[in-house]
């Protein structure tokens, strides 16, 4: 045991134990002392007016917070979803916390604080370019702000940007200002309107004309101070002819107060652009018995501008005591196609509601939607989507597979489909079940020497594999994974 | 190798098996037969693990140790394996993925080391061979979409694959074309060893032209009525189960 004698918080001991235990639920639970510029907590348009001119932005921008702020405080929180939660204090939400730095921003890796370095090691996200996981270039944001972005200058060599968004406004002023909102509005609804006013950070992709991005792109969003809440905004550009695939990994600290994650993502596909964009979501999901965890509040949408633009979301979601999102793709070019592939597991009493919504305008437009729900514990998992052909959309088509799995019978599965078609050339297909996970199947399992918990992991992983094979390969075992140690003790 | 004694059970209240004593050793072949509802398949589930059945009174010895206190994966670990009788479907398993995690958990148990990927896939390719199977099955997922023979065919391959010391087969050779049957009894044949038991369970005698039994047992509501050699199938074949039961009744009545 821990010698009592000790009287600093966090001696190596303890901090050695901490992470042990940690380490069996949640294992990215811990916290990085680091010093913060933040701003006290509470939301004004002065606190707007700070966060602009703590990037020194240009006065457009400005201007665009301020609109969303003012209208965000004609809006009301929305209350249809099927979540419950204690009702949120925005005053008491800390909206900007930065990890101090010797200059503004670190102009190379060799800049970067050694403590965050660390954090992200720790994470599994080494942010050393020779170390860095095959392939794969990061921005890594820590709190309010992008901390560090690796392959800059390579990606750079082809054109391809990829940088922190307030980098973008700086150095891209032209393209931030051409895309930005154009398509989630400032005012597109309550949480997208709060985090237009207060977005700190986020990640800027740009990929130009004809260009394959030679290695996935990914952002790895971290939330570390306390009381904080976190507003990212990411903008993803695939000009005509290119192609890249983009994955986000999101952790935070356990603490017992709820914290609020409301991002913002936006992606536009040009003629022939293809999009993949791949989430796994390992926010800090509360304790056993529901306290603590990360609201999840997310807007994501795709623009399918172009023809034969071709927009991927395949998200896992495992983490946050809240999830609520629904990817979407506005299908407006000619044969232009969506997809939306997403796992989301309840696990304690971890709350989820989520879908896609996928609008047909250009003609031949195809959807494809493949969800899958698995509730344990205490879980409710919803599914909500809608699928909207317009009248312009001849020959649309949609093929709609939602599968929940119960685990326990004190869980919980919702699915609400919605469809609107307004053309008589569409063709529509939805599939849905539900099942439980059997008791035969445990037992078949069992009977060929295969433990429960084994057991129940294969299972859920083999309900899951339509989506884990849509994932980038490294991130489908680490989706696995990470439904493994979710799935811990839900079975008794 | 495997006492049973005295053996009661209940489902949901019922008295399914009302004192059933049983002894196996290695090396033998028992066959169980009975009528409908006897309690053949009670028993195999029972020693398999199945917590759905509530064991009232008696005792169930395995290699010595007390099997019913085990539960249903380490008694496997230990060497006891159950063809299902109606085997389960795992959507997105791969059979070879469930195998492989099968037989190493077993491996592991053990204290062998576990086999990785390339080495158990030529392994087990030689066990397929005995019971006549597609190499196809081994990338679909576990008995999804396979037919009732694919499934029956695919435990005695599992049993092959996880070299059980006790195999008990339920109605294994329910379902099957005179075929399949063939085929079955083969991969049965060709695993019987003196240091291996086997539990046959069965409505029919057909079965019993092709693994040929050293004991023949009778269940009736819940008892062994009668024991014998491999003529006692032949015996019921002829004269059915009735006879059985009213021949211990008369000897029950005469005493």
């Amino acid at each position: 045991m821990v010698s009592s004698t000790e009287q600093t918080p966090m001696s190596s001991e303890t901090d050695a134990t901490l992470d042990r235990w940690q380490s069996e639920e949640y294992k990215y639970g811990f916290y990085t002392d680091i010093e913060t510029d933040s701003l006290p907590p509470g939301l004004s348009e002065d606190v707007v007016r700070l966060i602009s001119a703590k990037k020194d932005e240009p006065d457009w921008l400005l201007q665009w917070r301020l609109k969303a702020y003012r209208h965000w405080l004609t809006m009301t929180e929305p209350t249809w979803q099927n979540v419950h939660y204690e009702p949120i204090d925005y005053q008491k939400i800390i909206y900007y916390s930065a990890p101090k730095q010797a200059k503004d921003r670190p102009q190379s890796l060799d800049d970067v604080d050694p403590k965050l370095l660390e954090t992200y090691e720790k994470l599994g996200i080494p942010l050393q370019e020779r170390a860095i996981l095959a392939g794969v270039a990061v921005d890594a944001v820590f709190d309010s702000v992008s901390v560090a972005t690796t392959f800059k200058e390579k990606l750079g060599e082809i054109g391809i940007i990829f940088c922190p968004f307030s980098e973008a406004v700086h150095d891209h002023p032209e393209l931030v200002q051409q895309y930005l909102g154009s398509v989630v509005p400032h005012n597109d609804n309550f949480f997208a309107a709060l985090n237009s006013a207060v977005f700190s950070d986020g990640s800027f992709v740009y990929i130009p004309k004809g260009v394959k991005c030679p290695m996935d792109l990914s952002t790895y969003f971290r939330i570390n101070a306390i009381s904080t809440g976190q507003f990212e905004r990411t903008l993803i550009v695939a000009e005509e002819g290119s192609t890249v695939s983009y994955l986000e990994g999101c952790t935070a600290p356990m603490r017992d107060e709820h914290q609020l994650h409301a991002a913002v993502v936006e992606l536009i596909a040009l003629d022939d652009a293809t999009i993949k964009y791949s989430t796994i979501q390992n926010w800090y999901p509360g304790d056993k018995d529901g306290k603590g965890g990360i609201y999840n509040f997310v807007t994501k949408r795709a623009k399918c501008l172009g023809r034969n633009s071709h927009i991927s979301w395949t998200q896992v979601e495992t983490g946050a005591a809240i999830t609520w999102k629904y990817p979407g793709c506005i299908l407006i070019g000619d044969n232009s196609v969506g997809e939306f592939y997403s796992v989301a597991l309840t696990n304690n009493h971890q709350q989820a509601d989520t879908g896609t919504k996928m609008i047909h305008i250009g003609k031949n437009t195809r959807s494809n939607v493949v969800s899958k729900g698995i509730s344990a514990g205490f879980g409710q998992n919803t599914y909500r989507g809608l699928i909207k052909i317009t009248k312009s959309a001849h020959g649309a088509r949609n093929y709609t597979q939602c599968d929940s799995m119960l685990i326990g019978d004190k869980c919980g599965a919702h699915t609400f489909p919605y469809i609107e078609v307004k053309n008589s050339t569409a063709q529509m297909e939805h599939e849905a079940t539900t099942s439980k996970i059997g008791e035969d199947q445990l037992f078949y399992c069992n009977q060929r020497g295969i433990s429960t918990e084994d057991a129940v992991s294969m299972i859920v992983n083999g309900f899951c594999k339509e989506v884990f094979r849509e994932l980038p390969m490294e991130f489908a075992v680490e989706a696995q994974k990470l439904l493994e140690v979710s799935l811990e003790g839900s079975v008794g | 190798m495997l006492q049973i004694r005295n053996l009661h059970v209940n489902v949901q209240g019922h008295e399914i098996l009302k004192g059933l004593d049983l002894t196996i050793n290695a090396g033998e072949m028992h066959s169980l037969m009975g009528p409908n509802g006897s309690g053949k398949s009670t028993l195999a589930q029972v020693l398999a693990g199945r917590d759905t059945y509530e064991v009232t009174e008696g005792e169930v010895l395995f290699e010595g140790r007390n099997l019913l206190e085990l539960e249903p994966d380490e008694r496997a670990c230990a060497g006891v394996f159950m063809a299902f009788q109606y085997p389960v479907e795992i959507p997105g398993v791969g059979t070879a993925y469930f195998l492989r995690a099968a037989v190493n958990a077993v491996r592991k148990h053990r204290g062998e080391e576990e086999l990785d990927a390339v080495d158990f896939l030529g392994f087990v390719k030689e066990k397929m061979r005995l019971v006549d199977m597609d190499e196809q099955l081994l990338k679909r997922s576990v008995n999804e979409g396979f037919s009732g023979g694919e499934k029956k065919r695919g435990e005695i391959f599992q049993m092959a694959v996880l070299e059980p010391k006790l195999a008990i087969l339920d109605e294994t050779d329910s379902g099957l074309d005179i075929d399949a049957l063939k085929i079955v009894a083969d991969g049965v044949n060709s695993m019987r060893r003196t240091d291996r038991a086997f539990l046959v369970i069965t409505h029919y005698q057909r079965l019993l032209n092709y693994i040929v039994p050293d004991f023949v047992h009778v269940l009736v509501d819940g008892r062994i009525v009668k024991s014998g050699g491999k003529e006692l199938a032949m015996e019921l074949e002829e004269k059915g189960y009735g006879w059985a039961d009213q021949s211990i009744r008369h000897a029950a009545a005469a005493s």
